[in-house]
């Protein structure tokens, strides 16, 4: 029976225009985003931050605070000592500062209190006192000064890690080149601003288990970190991730306010709530790394890449979040879109006293993308190649395993670029003035040492057809569906679905994803409507609910409609099964006869021979009992066995042109 | 503890008389989410810069993160909580639902208030009238184009006549 969802009937739901499942309700007002959560007697949060990038804590004196009336309780990081992270290998965060402080914005201690005047105005009555240490602010600080340590762990003085993979022979590809080319970029950072401030409300109720609504893309992680911090059985915690407000990637951490609203909830016994200002969303930040890159390339005459070698250096912030795969991910995907059979990749991630960056929309790619591109766009000029033709004729090969064992399977970019060479009429846009070869090549024997001061010299007598101030640029794109392994090790599926059927033909789709924004519970809600033949309005979806979905990761890294997806495409397989053997029974006609479309399973060779899908649901309940199933996703395993192995691979990369 | 004594207020809230009680620093954003429970009204930076928060008072769009609940006194608001007609939408609640206009919904409330009053005021507007009535939101999911094709879709609606839509803005790029 599974074959039969992947045979070619015509979709009637996957890839047709249907409203989002949330949509009505977010066109009325009527969804609840974490900060609408409103409980009896619940108090409010807010913490106290470091005004200084960098200092010890020597004192901190919370007795004018706690004498204000309506103020039920006030925390310091002694309360909170377990440190956290997103990443096992970097655990360096803590709710609270314990010792010192590390970026303006670093939480030192919070209140609880009645309403947001009295925790506000208790906030402002702690009294710390700091010694000010020297502040490690720039990447070049970060890598030349060694004392102060921001932190005590990493790759020695503030650089929290260095990474360094070597592909193939360099020097023979260096050797092979006709043209080496070496460029310095750097790519600025920026944050993500989702137009929702963070929020979470922690409840812990009278059986001492805590509940969590929070604004997060990975209720998941941060079920672990709070387990971890709090030392509560994951068990007594349940974590819901409300629909968010935006994310891009800068949800994606297990925060302090997450951990801080919890432990409150737990002293006081009543719901707390904490609500980001817009400034304190931008000291939570794990925004895009600052990057400064340097590239150096070799290629043949018609632009065939020889060699690369890539280094990287990453302003990382105050702390490690995502920061080492982050890293990583600055070199990993330079050689899925065209062919680099030699690679070599350098990458220093610094500390600095700044907000902590992260992942951001492309986690860590769209900066050596910038930086692979305009270089390849400068070869070309200096080859005298069509930018857009150079990139077509070198594109990897579907299928394919690239020199960092990355596994390439369907590969869509080169029609990417013709599509975007026609639409963008760019034939008759770029192009040189001058007959080609004209220009730039001079000697052509020596094209090897073409200097690109003379070719930029030269540019007077070379252009494009478009007039002087009109531009036209060529780029190109790839970004990976999902990681192919999970964040902590383990040899779980990434995700998981349950579904539920009803005897009365509803059908409860429940996975752990989170919806951002990006459609995630619709996309639950069509492909089980897809399979089962019945409409998606038919569906309920249930997401994000530690307690009752089963895990999926997370919204991040582009993973969820594979992933999510192919588990949903499972379960729904699976109970589609069911159905047609019971199906098969009532009607006396042979299993493979049996159809589902229009809320109907029926008999394919005499279509008005069927029942409805509701009357199927109750034969197969009637003959197996409740119908419930589940499905699950794992990536395939990557061929790639070294350290840093795990990030690059995917399940499939998604490319684009512009 | 906030000592001070409530400040009390008439006003017409989606076509309905109310009365509220709020400490009267409140911003009518606070008093509408946390003395009413109408949390549809959103925030998003409580400065007046990302039009999250749009209500409709006496029919014009306004920051009611700038705006004092006391002032509200008299006056006539209106919430998203008050835009559908019982259990029918608005036509541009319509629209955007159908185009995929909201997608997180965050800014969508404050959206379809400042839509609305343009509409009322300009039943056929050009998409430049559409750019410069909703500039005043900031949405981070759309890109705004599906927002400017709903107002216009929803408009043509209301002039009971049919446009013709992008065919992107329902299959997307082929």
């Amino acid at each position: 029976m599974s074959t039969d969802g992947k045979n070619s009937k015509p979709l009637n739901v996957v890839g047709k225009p249907f409203r989002k499942v949330d949509a009505r309700a977010k066109c009325t007002g009527q969804t609840k985003f974490a900060d609408d959560i409103i409980l009896p007697r619940m108090l409010y949060c807010k913490i106290l931050r470091s005004h200084l990038p960098h200092a010890l804590i020597r004192k901190i004196d919370l007795s004018k605070a706690l004498a204000l009336p309506g103020v039920l309780a006030i925390i310091t990081g002694k309360e909170l000592p377990i440190p956290y992270g997103i990443l096992p290998v970097s655990q360096d965060e803590h709710a609270l500062c314990i010792d010192k402080v590390r970026f303006i914005g670093d939480p030192v201690a919070a209140v609880a209190a009645i309403d947001e005047d009295v925790a506000f105005d208790a906030m402002n009555l702690i009294e710390v006192e700091y010694e000010p240490l020297q502040t490690i602010s720039s990447i070049e600080e970060g890598v030349m000064i060694d004392e102060p340590r921001i932190h005590e762990y990493g790759d020695g003085g503030n650089v929290h890690k260095k990474v360094s993979l070597e592909f193939g022979d360099l020097d023979e590809g260096f050797g092979d080149a006709d043209l080496i080319r070496e460029d310095t970029f750097f790519y600025e950072g920026n944050t993500h601003l989702p137009m929702e401030q963070h929020a979470a409300v922690a409840h812990f109720d009278s059986d001492k288990k805590l509940t969590l609504w929070s604004s997060t893309q990975t209720p998941h992680y941060v079920h672990r970190a709070l387990t971890k911090v709090l030392e509560i059985a994951a068990s007594h915690i349940r974590v819901v991730a409300t629909p968010n407000g935006g994310g891009f990637g800068g949800k994606s951490d297990p925060f302090n306010h997450e951990v801080i609203v919890s432990k409150l909830a737990m002293i006081t016994g009543r719901p707390v709530k904490c609500t980001l200002t817009r400034e304190e969303v931008f000291y939570c930040h794990r925004g895009r790394h600052p990057v400064l890159m340097h590239v150096k390339t070799g290629v043949k005459k018609d632009g065939a890449i020889t060699a690369m070698h890539f280094k990287s250096f990453l302003d990382g912030g105050a702390y490690g979040s995502y920061g080492v795969a982050s890293t990583f991910y600055t070199g990993a995907l330079q050689t899925v879109t065209y062919e680099v059979p030699r690679y070599k990749f350098d990458g220093i991630r610094v500390f600095t006293n700044k907000p902590p960056c992260g992942p951001k929309r492309g986690h860590g790619t769209p900066q050596p993308r910038y930086a692979l591109e305009v270089h390849l766009d400068k070869i070309a000029e200096q080859l005298n190649l069509d930018p857009a033709e150079m990139r077509s004729r070198h594109l990897v090969k579907a299928n394919s395993v690239t020199a960092n064992y990355l596994r390439i399977g369907s590969m869509g970019l080169g029609a990417c670029i013709d599509k975007v060479v026609i639409g963008s009429d760019w034939k008759n846009k770029f192009a040189w003035v001058s007959e080609p070869g004209a220009v730039a090549t001079g000697s052509s024997s020596s094209i090897g040492s073409i200097d690109p001061l003379a070719t930029a010299r030269g540019s007077d007598t070379i252009g494009r057809k478009l007039p002087f101030g009109k531009g036209i640029g060529f780029a190109c794109s790839s970004y990976i569906c999902g990681a192919g392994l999970p964040i902590y090790w383990n040899n779980m599926p990434q995700s998981g679905v349950q579904l539920r059927l009803d005897r009365q033909g509803g059908v409860c789709v429940m996975c752990g994803s989170t919806d951002i924004g990006q459609g995630s519970d619709s996309i639950l809600a069509y492909i089980v409507a897809e399979i089962l033949g019945i409409d998606p309005f038919d569906i309920r979806v249930v997401t994000a609910d530690t307690d009752l979905t089963p895990v999926d990761l997370g919204s991040y890294s582009s993973r969820v409609t594979l992933m999510t997806g192919n588990a949903a495409i499972q379960a729904a397989e699976r109970a589609r099964e069911l159905l047609t053997i019971a199906v098969a029974e009532k009607l006396g006609v042979p299993i493979e006869n049996v159809s589902f479309a229009e809320r109907r399973a029926f008999d394919v060779e005499n279509p008005e021979i069927g029942v409805s899908f509701a009357e199927a649901v109750v034969v197969a309940e009637s003959k197996f009992g409740p119908i419930g199933t589940v499905g699950s996703y794992t990536p395939p395993r990557s061929p790639g066995k070294f350290k840093g192995a795990g990030v690059g691979p995917s399940p499939a990369y998604s490319y684009s042109a512009a | 503890m906030n000592t001070a004594r409530k400040a009390h207020i008439s006003f017409t809230l989606n076509g309905e008389p109310a009365e509220v009680a709020f400490a009267p620093h409140k911003t009518l954003l606070e008093v509408l989410r946390e003395d009413l429970a109408l949390t549809g009204t959103k925030h998003g930076c409580e400065l007046g810069e990302c039009g999250t928060c749009t209500v409709l008072v006496d029919g014009k769009s306004i920051l009611s993160c700038l705006m004092l609940g006391l002032d509200a006194e008299g006056r006539e608001v209106e919430t998203i909580e008050g835009m559908a007609e019982g259990s029918e939408l608005h036509p541009l609640q319509d629209t955007f639902a159908d185009l995929g206009a909201a997608q997180c919904g965050y800014c969508s409330p404050g959206f379809l208030l400042a839509a609305k009053e343009l509409i009322e005021k300009s039943p056929k507007p050009s998409r430049d009238e559409i750019r410069e009535a909703l500039s005043g939101n900031l949405c981070r999911c759309t890109g705004y184009i599906k927002i400017y094709e709903a107002v216009e879709l929803a408009a043509a609606r209301m002039r009971g006549e049919t446009i013709e839509l992008p065919r992107e803005s329902l299959y997307g790029c082929e």
